[in-house]
């Protein structure tokens, strides 16, 4: 069985096909500097449209963690590893997200990440991996 | 204060057959418990002048039973105002539109239902000769998670806890203690799902779902409905009991994001504007309620209530429940008295808002809390919004 991947729209393909160059973008206003996940169509701060998607560093912190041990799809066989990230240039941005090239029991909250892009159908998904010590 | 909720009284209320898998026609559910309630405040069908549902449309993912359509389709009430949906305070969303309705004077007697069926539609998904074809997309909020392996509220839940554990120190046994409580109350529950005993070690070893949230800590699902009446007081004389319930204050305001992973994170998220928009319109304290009734869909969202509503601080949560005295029916805060959605069955908040009023009637029988309770809080929700009420007696 295929894994799921994101239904691509005009309005979210910027973020799922942006791995594509091995790079992480999100949306920010230009007005303010506010940066916008899940994507919208005016900031929720300063109501501006000017909004275009900007490259990130890819570096992000560990905030919460948990080992997924229950089979709930065919493809993804138990334990794996489900964490929650924060996006350096913006702690407010989050990604529910794998830390991968691990093991699941390695990851601590606080740990620093780096992401690396996993293709899912027409998807790259941004998986994370621990920085080198 | 003159407040919309001192205009309307809980007068009636009713529950279908309890169970997994019962393999009946939800809608059917949803009637009985219409029929009951409507008998439990001694009225008919031609005294009820609104319908409220929580969720729609009966869903073929089982999550709703029935709605307007389908209950209306059989009751024929001819409602002259009704209101159904998901985007609400929380699964008692609709009780607090009834509210408004009946104070706004649109209606004298409102039935509100919930009804799910999922046990029994997951087992004919599986059996179905013709399953219809699975997406292998995913789209909507949902598209933000799956796609990572976080299939289910019990991943995203379990990323709260594993916060609250390492911030706080809460436990393993701590939340067991929530669930162990649970499910000594169910036995005494004539339709939970779960009666037999629960041992601390039965909890710790049973296997895990995602950590630190292991089987015990989740709810279970089932089939079944609730319903309930609610009257405009003056009318409410007109009811069987002579103490209906009164409602002293209900909040569901939102001040979080409306999401999952964005905003709150220590807690279950949208719990913070329901509790303070209460407590707002009451003068009554956490130390005035006698038992609480509130939405344990997972042992931790449990404790989130207790800490958001103010009955510890903080983070002090895990410590409150610890040992399991505090919160039993002879403790000083009894929790989910009819074993919660944890062991009585996930009717998906509305086993919580029937439990109070059992309480509150003196009806609990063998599980009555003692001391003649005055006061409960009910909550419902979280994560998606949630609703908090203060229910008290007639
Ligand atoms: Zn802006």
């Amino acid at each position: 069985m295929e894994r799921p991947y994101p239904r691509l729209t005009p309005e979210n393909a910027f973020f799922w096909t942006s791995g594509s160059d091995g790079t992480l973008r999100f949306l920010r206003c230009a007005s303010c500097g506010h940066f916008l996940h899940p994507p919208l169509p005016r900031c929720p701060i300063c109501l501006g449209s000017k909004i275009a998607s900007v490259a990130v560093s890819g570096r992000a912190k560990v905030v919460a963690r948990t080992i997924n041990h229950h089979a709930w799809h065919a493809a993804f066989p138990p334990p794996y590893l489900i964490a929650l990230v924060e996006i350096a240039e913006a702690p407010y941005v989050r990604l529910t997200t794998r830390i991968i090239n691990c093991e699941p029991d390695e990851v601590e909250i606080g740990a620093p990440v780096r992401v690396v892009f996993e293709r899912q159908g027409p998807a790259w998904l941004p998986l994370f991996e621990l920085e080198p010590k | 204060m003159d407040k919309f909720e001192s205009r309307s009284r809980i007068t009636g209320i009713g529950m279908s057959q309890v169970g997994r898998r019962l393999g009946v026609d939800p809608v059917g559910l949803a009637i009985d418990a219409c029929i009951a309630a409507l008998a439990d405040a001694g009225l008919t069908r031609r005294d009820i002048d609104g319908l409220a549902c929580h969720m729609g449309p009966v869903s073929s993912d089982g999550y709703s039973g029935a709605g307007i359509i389908d209950v209306e389709e059989v009751l024929r009430i001819h409602p002259r105002w009704f209101v159904s949906g998901h985007e609400m305070a929380g699964h008692s969303g609709p009780l607090l539109q009834a509210a408004l309705a009946i104070a706004a004077g649109l209606c004298r007697h409102v039935l509100i239902f919930r009804c799910t069926w999922e046990t029994t539609a997951l087992a004919r998904a599986r059996s179905d000769r013709d399953p219809a074809p699975q997406a292998p997309w995913v789209e909507g909020d949902h598209q933000w998670r799956l796609p990572f392996g976080a299939f289910s509220p019990a991943n995203w839940i379990a990323l709260y806890a594993d916060r609250h554990f390492n911030k706080y120190g809460t436990t393993r046994e701590q939340l067991g203690a929530i669930a162990l409580n649970a499910r000594a109350n169910a036995a005494l529950n004539a339709y939970a799902v779960y009666k037999d005993p629960l041992t601390m070690d039965d909890y710790l070893s049973a296997r895990m779902i995602s950590t630190p949230l292991g089987l015990y800590d989740c709810d279970v699902p089932c089939d079944g409905a609730v319903a309930m009446v609610l009257s405009a007081a003056d009318a409410a004389r007109d009811t069987r009991r002579p103490n209906p319930i009164r409602i002293e204050a209900m909040g569901g305001q939102t001040t979080e994001r409306w999401s999952w992973d964005q905003d709150t994170i220590d807690h279950e998220p949208l719990m913070k504007g329901a509790a303070s928009s209460m407590w707002a319109r009451t003068d009554l304290k956490p130390a005035d309620v006698a038992m609480a009734q509130i939405y344990d869909g997972f042992t931790f969202n449990c404790l989130s209530w207790i800490e958001t509503l103010g009955f510890c601080p903080t983070g002090e949560g895990g410590r409150f429940v610890e040992g399991g005295t505090r919160i039993a029916l002879d403790g000083e805060l009894p929790i989910n008295t009819h074993g919660g959605q944890l062991s009585a069955g996930r009717l998906q908040g509305y086993g919580f808002l029937h439990e109070a009023c059992v309480q509150l009637w003196g009806e609990a029988g063998d599980r009555q809390v003692p001391g003649d309770p005055q006061v409960s809080v009910v909550t419902t929700g979280g994560g998606a919004p949630g609703g908090a009420i203060l229910l008290t007696q007639g």
